[in-house]
């Protein structure tokens, strides 16, 4: 049978235009039912790319010394290491990316010998996109430390930590062992396909091992595209006052933002109005 | 006294120490397991446990609770609610021969509905744990499960969808221009279903209206849900909301779903406040509920079971409250609980298994994230299993992308493939509105329209002009 020459190969969907209004994979169009090449190798690489910030080790060398040198440090960060000695038990124990190994557990406590106590330590952990991590800490903190400094109150900072093949709650751990009042890990999130770059901002106050997520603050998509690193700093630093003002963190320092209604970025506030039921 | 499990294997002798033990071990490998700390040792132990296990008479699992009657409301669900009569014509038989009998040419459809309520999840998962996959996929195959509400959902040679128009922002011309490139790839006909990005009542009630309002404009037989929580449901009832479907992720103990914020007294209230609604045109099904192996590990409430009898435990609470869709989230919870394909297959496939011989209406959401080791092939080869199991429904989503969840599912290509190569319909009634609707050119050859379908067309032209966001 010989193929109609007015019939495509590939369909485009008339309704293509449709995709300027969400990021959702639509308009797609088909062969036969089926995805057309170039739709679905856009797919494979924005797969592959989340892949890779999952697997892709951390630097921890470029992440110090670059650091080291947007916060003017005098010295530079401790790099740690959790007790998931590579990706594939990391990925697989949770419980061991929560807690610090041996050496470093004992390195925390020989930079802690002084007793000195901390308003705040701040923990960059790889998580699952050492992308996130290395693309988006020095920008987030040159704004929070410049937030700091010009803070009428006095910001007493731990020395900076870098934890490879860690989980938010080994930031816990670490605070503890840095007599941190309160400790803000800095974690990798998991990739989405459109977003491999996400960085993830958690804070708790008091830290100790073996506290739960009921007892933390978090502020996720810090990336490029997504929330600004002004922003974050922003909203992180109105949590770390209140925390330190009512000495808890957690669901009981939740603000009251999420019982509205979100409007995204069309119709007025509450209305349903959309194109499919204008008339 | 629970009683415990010896058994020789030339030189070695095995011992596992409780029922719970040995379903454990006896449960093909998966990583939520080895977290757990419950997983046999050795290949060899696994299928030792696995002889041992076959051995066991059903009436065991009646004699024995997994979990202590006393303790855990689930128990006594599936205790008290056993069936004898139902339960008398495979009384005599032991785990090893049950899978025989589910095989044999003994157990047609009309007998497998007949035996339903005599069956306890507990049962369901320990020949589950004997079975091949070929094995669980011809026996749910005979298993059939059809509910209703705005149309017919699991008739044989069916195969429905959820349209999931997820949006990051709940942007509702971003929701609704995910809902239209689904219908006009025929996806729906399960439910639309949407995860807010944002759970709290007037949201959610926001939402229900925008899809009420495009289901009443375009005659569509079909039903939307909101993800939301029971009692944020129950709520919305309470204020006039157009409630289609009440959602609930639910779990196989007590611990998971107080730990999820509801018990089964919550659902039985929101069953009959739904009920009450009477929106429902050719049935009344009124819950939707979302399970997934993992989930009681992940909330520390597994009582030392593994994970796979955990989930089927949670067909028992399904099963209670007639919903018209149970949803196996299978690989969304992460490589912690199923590390890779392999293990994402072999679990979608006993949960399908096991919901279908309780009588669960199944559906599966084909999917995995970035951190698995999982990938579209995965995905494909899974699909089609379950389409050829008699799945009830699987997910569809813009290009497999859910851009608010992030992780990956079937897509609106994905289904129609799988309706293509098996021969699958959608439900009847949708169907019909394809066809009615000129979505399709040809529904019987799943031909669609090139030419977008005049009530759309007349829609698009309500399309803003431009974008209020930057994307």
């Amino acid at each position: 049978m010989v193929h109609k020459p007015s019939s495509p190969i590939v369909v485009e969907n008339p309704w293509e235009r449709l995709s300027a209004f969400t990021d959702a994979r639509i308009g797609l169009g088909r062969a036969g039912v089926s995805l057309p090449t170039s739709k679905l190798l856009a797919f494979q690489l924005a797969h592959a790319q989340a892949q890779d910030a999952v697997h892709c080790p951390l630097d921890v060398e470029s992440l110090a010394s670059e650091l080291t040198q947007a916060l003017g440090l005098s010295d530079p960060p401790l790099p740690l290491h959790s007790h998931a000695q590579d990706r594939a038990t990391y990925l697989q124990r949770p419980d061991y990316g929560r807690r610090l190994n041996d050496k470093s557990r004992e390195q925390l406590q020989q930079a802690a010998a002084s007793q000195q106590r901390y308003d705040l330590a701040v923990v960059v952990v790889d998580g699952l996109s050492a992308l996130a991590v290395q693309q988006n800490s020095a920008p987030f903190l040159s704004v929070l430390y410049q937030t700091l400094a010009n803070d009428a109150t006095d910001w007493e900072l731990a020395p900076l930590t870098i934890v490879e093949q860690g989980r938010v709650a080994i930031g816990d751990e670490i605070g503890a062992l840095l007599n941190a009042d309160a400790v803000l890990v800095m974690i990798g999130e998991r990739p989405g396909l459109s977003s491999p770059d996400s960085l993830g901002l958690y804070m708790t106050w008091a830290p100790e091992p073996g506290l739960k997520d009921d007892r933390r603050n978090c502020i996720s998509n810090v990336r490029p595209a997504g929330l600004q690193v002004e922003e974050a700093a922003r909203r992180f630093f109105l949590l770390l006052k209140e925390a330190r003002q009512l000495k808890l963190s957690g669901v009981k320092l939740k603000d009251r933002s999420e019982d509205d209604v979100l409007e995204g970025e069309s119709g007025a506030i509450g209305s349903t109005r959309n194109f499919l039921v204008a008339d | 006294m629970a009683q415990t499990y010896h058994t020789t294997v030339g030189s070695r002798s095995y011992r596992f120490a409780s029922l719970a033990e040995l379903m454990a071990k006896a449960t093909p490998p998966r990583s939520g397991d080895r977290l757990a700390g419950v997983m046999a040792e050795t290949a060899e132990e696994r299928v030792v446990a696995q002889m041992v296990l076959a051995e066991l008479p059903l009436t065991t699992f009646l004699n024995e609770a997994l979990i202590p009657y006393e303790k855990d409301e689930i128990t006594r669900l599936i205790m008290d609610d056993h069936n004898a009569d139902a339960f008398a014509p495979i009384r005599h038989l032991t785990v090893g021969d049950f899978r025989n009998w589910l095989l044999s040419d003994h157990a047609t459809s009309e007998v497998l509905t007949s035996v339903r309520a005599g069956i306890t999840p507990e049962m369901a998962a320990a020949v589950s744990k004997l079975m091949r996959n070929q094995d669980l996929i011809l026996v749910a195959k005979k298993c059939q499960v059809t509910t209703a509400f705005r149309n017919t959902i699991g008739l044989p040679g069916r195969l429905s969808t959820r349209l999931q128009p997820n949006h990051p922002t709940d942007d509702v011309t971003g929701i609704a221009a995910s809902i239209l490139d689904g219908l006009l790839y025929g996806s729906g006909d399960a439910v639309i279903g949407i995860n807010p990005a944002t759970d709290n009542v007037a949201q959610s009630v926001k939402l229900m209206r925008l899809m009420d309002e495009v289901i009443q404009k375009y005659q569509i037989p079909t039903q939307s849900c909101v993800l939301t929580h029971v009692t944020n449901t129950l709520e919305a009832i309470e204020q006039g909301a157009p409630v289609d479907l009440v959602f609930q992720s639910i779990g196989g103990t007590e611990a998971t779903n107080r730990s999820f914020g509801f018990d089964l007294s919550t659902l039985a209230e929101a069953e009959a406040a739904a009920q009450s609604l009477n929106r429902g045109t050719v049935g009344r099904n009124v819950m939707y509920f979302e399970t997934g192996q993992g989930s009681s590990l992940s909330a520390d409430a597994h009582h030392g079971l593994d994970q796979q009898t955990c989930e089927a435990r949670a067909y028992a609470v399904a099963r209670k409250f007639n919903p018209l869709l149970v949803n196996t989230v299978v690989g969304f919870i992460g490589p912690e609980y199923l590390f890779d394909g392999k293990e994402i297959t072999r679990a979608g496939l006993e949960d399908h298994f096991c919901g279908k011989l309780l009588g669960v209406p199944m559906g599966c959401d084909v999917c995995y994230t970035n951190h698995a080791e999982a990938d579209q092939n995965d995905m494909d080869n899974l699909l089609t299993l379950l389409g050829v199991a008699g799945c009830n429904f699987i997910m569809g989503i813009p290009g497999s992308d859910d851009i608010m969840l992030n992780y990956q599912t079937t897509s609106f290509h994905d289904a129609l493939y799988a309706r293509r190569v098996l021969g699958l319909k959608a439900a009847p009634e949708f169907e019909r509105w394809l066809a009615d609707m000129q979505i399709f050119q040809d529904i019987s050859t799943h031909r669609l329209n090139d030419q977008l379908p005049a009530a759309f067309a007349n829609s698009l032209r309500h399309l803003p002009k431009e974008p209020r966001h930057g994307a």
